[in-house]
């Protein structure tokens, strides 16, 4: 099977979809002659044109808006937010109007558009250009909201995500746009709303998403080593969630550590502690443990930011903890 | 202030059509406004009372099979003037399932994706780059249709306007920006809080002519607008338009509009935009007093049925709580 990045994954994902489907349109900021801020749109302008991929000025309000009157006319259009931190200048667009316009229309409207760029931690870029925000558009009824860790799950989700009749929001990672994976040829697509075991193991379950899965995986590799088995429930999609998925897993395993890259309070972590604590309550064995980011803003300093975020170490600890071996 | 009206090179079905459009929207608003007071209608109602002769001349520029409208949350009269149904609007502003929206939008959120009103908007400003992104779909699968997009003088600070109006000029998009300009944004004379006093100027700031329109003349406001229309349609260009206008209610209805004197009200009733081109329409033998009359008691009779409408019909079940959240 090919191995490729999640850039190129994301890319074919655009390029099969734009050339079955002429409604699909891509916009934002450096998408079209400069090929992306990340390169992800590389190629698409030459191939498909100013129609389709257009550039748009530093408006992140305007052209998320534009997007959105697009869509509800007719159009399928992907918006690349150059990086999530940016949308939060278009947060009016996405949660008043692409998530509400079927509700309060008393469903005259569907709004099919993809909103997708980097979010969470990268490297050395302080505390505005480096925060994970999916909290503010997982509260949101009336969005999708999607977060894939590997280049098979990026493209599989992207390409459902643009067929999608609703506001979807698509998680990225400047991190991860050089993870490579194994991707099929030819077309597949992952649902929307389905979780996915990373690992199996028997020992104790611990769900994530997004860039953390390697932090997980490699945690998991090394409790193998001391003998403990982990099961990995990559979440990929926050919203819906797949619960029946994170139950299962924790129904065997009687443990559960939750792994996410945001803030503690009221994030995705909490909130899957919450459901597990009370769905589960009669088969864990210990409480649940979430291993968050600090609860500060992101500093510069490289030895502090790695210090903020989840790490392997963290993720063994609070593996001991619902273990009592620690 | 006196009005001109070139009342000869119009149809008589025309213009009786743009009067009682005018009128059924007032006698909607005031029936509307009676129901608020009866508490049969809750929340925010914006009425348009005063405004009639910009929704219902621009709108008649338009052809609604192809072209789109696209408002604030004082959107009754853009809608009546758009062909909608009175009495699912009236059910939609007491909340019934009989309702445009089903129930679920009320006074602001008024749409009809048939005849392309696109809402009833609730957010200042923040429809403006929506009605943007409907013109750049026309532009991109090349059809004719054109994209009017109303806000008031109170959204025209907003980043949305600008930024809406920098790309439509950067990608030539067919769309008539329109500013009724009533004068008070909620209870703010634009004055106090502008550092522009004439308004379609800022257009130009984008390389979009603007014009400023009297909006108490229901003629010169469609002879305006055909003319914007016809720029969009013909050259796929931008314009923008500051129809200046007054509401004689307040803001909404929570809003006693103690912030303007009476004798300022006066003067612009005085100037109303239906007497006006009643009397003008008498005088060029269009119609009679009687005849005026007979429509505004037809109209009349339609705001009360639209009302009766709405009081009998049923409530939302909670079972539709749930439904249209997704698609």
């Amino acid at each position: 099977m090919p191995i490729i990045t999640y850039r190129d994954a994301l890319r074919e994902a655009m390029d099969e979809e734009m050339a079955r489907d002429e409604n699909v349109i891509l916009l934002g900021e450096e998408v079209a002659e400069y090929n992306g801020a990340y390169k992800v749109s590389q190629g698409l302008w030459d191939k498909y044109g100013s129609g389709r991929v257009i550039d748009t000025p530093i408006t992140e309000e305007g052209f998320t808006g534009v997007g959105i009157g697009a869509a509800m006319a007719g159009l399928r259009p992907i918006v690349e937010w150059m990086t999530v931190n940016f949308s939060i200048m278009a947060l009016d667009q996405v949660i008043n109007n692409a998530a509400k316009m079927r509700y309060m229309s008393g469903g005259q409207f569907n709004v099919p558009i993809v909103f997708r760029g980097p979010n969470g931690p990268a490297e050395y870029l302080a505390a505005q250009h480096s925060q994970a925000l999916q909290t503010l558009f997982v509260h949101i009824p009336g969005l999708k909201v999607v977060a894939p860790a590997t280049p098979y799950d990026a493209k599989g989700l992207l390409k459902s995500a643009i067929r999608d009749d609703n506001p979807v929001i698509f998680l990225e990672g400047e991190l991860m746009y050089q993870w490579k994976g194994e991707v099929p040829d030819g077309e597949y697509l992952i649902p929307i709303g389905k979780a996915d075991i990373k690992r199996e193991g028997e020992d104790v379950t611990i769900v994530t998403y997004s860039k953390p899965l390697r932090v997980v995986e490699e945690a998991a590799a090394e409790l193998a080593k001391r003998g403990i088995e982990a099961e990995i429930v990559d979440l990929r999609s926050l919203r819906p969630l797949d619960e029946e998925t994170i139950y299962r897993s924790v129904k065997k395993t009687n443990r559960c550590v939750v792994v996410d890259e945001s803030w503690p309070m009221v994030s995705v972590a909490s909130h899957v502690g919450w459901m597990v604590s009370r769905n589960c309550f009669d088969d864990l064995d210990a409480p649940v443990e979430l291993v968050t980011s600090e609860d500060v803003p992101m500093p510069y300093n490289h030895r502090l930011e790695l210090a903020v975020q989840p790490s392997v170490e963290k993720v063994i600890k609070a593996v001991q903890k619902v273990m009592y071996l620690v | 202030m006196s009005r001109v009206f070139t009342i000869e090179k119009y149809s008589r079905e025309f213009l009786i059509d743009l009067l009682k459009k005018m009128i059924l929207i007032r006698r909607f608003e005031e029936k509307a406004g009676q129901m608020y007071g009866l508490q049969k209608i809750g929340g925010f109602c914006h009425l348009y009372i005063g405004q009639e002769a910009v929704a219902v001349g621009s709108i008649a520029a338009l052809d609604l099979s192809e072209d789109y409208v696209l408002t604030t949350y004082r959107d009754h009269g853009h809608a009546l003037a758009c062909g909608m149904d009175p009495k699912v609007l009236m059910a939609e502003l007491y909340g019934k399932i009989t309702g445009c929206s089903k129930g679920k939008g009320g006074s602001m959120h008024l749409f009809d994706v048939e005849n392309h009103m696109y809402g009833g908007h609730g957010i200042v400003g923040s429809h403006i780059p929506l009605a943007t992104g409907v013109a750049l779909k026309l532009k991109y699968k090349g059809e004719a249709g054109v994209v009017a997009c109303y806000f008031g003088d109170g959204a025209i600070h907003q980043g949305s306007f600008h930024e809406s109006l920098n790309m439509a000029k950067i990608w030539d998009l067919p769309i008539v920006y329109i500013c009724e300009n009533n004068q008070y944004g909620m209870g703010t004379n634009y004055e106090r809080i502008s550092s522009v006093r004439d308004f379609y100027k800022m257009g130009r700031s984008y390389g979009i002519p603007g014009k400023q329109v009297d909006g108490m003349n229901v003629l010169e406001v469609y002879e305006e607008m055909l003319q914007a229309v016809r720029i969009a349609r013909e050259s796929g260009l931008s314009s923008f338009l500051e129809i200046k206008t007054y509401r004689y209610r307040g803001h909404s209805m929570s809003d006693p509009a103690k912030y303007r004197t009476r004798e300022e009200l006066d003067e612009y009733r005085r100037q109303d935009p239906i007497l006006l081109f009643k009397d003008a329409l008498i005088e060029y033998g269009i119609i009679s007093e009687d005849d005026y009359k007979a429509m505004d008691n037809e109209c009349k009779v339609i705001s009360n049925n639209a009302a009766e409408f709405a009081e009998m019909s049923e409530e939302p079940g909670l079972e539709t709580l749930y439904e249209d959240v997704l698609a």
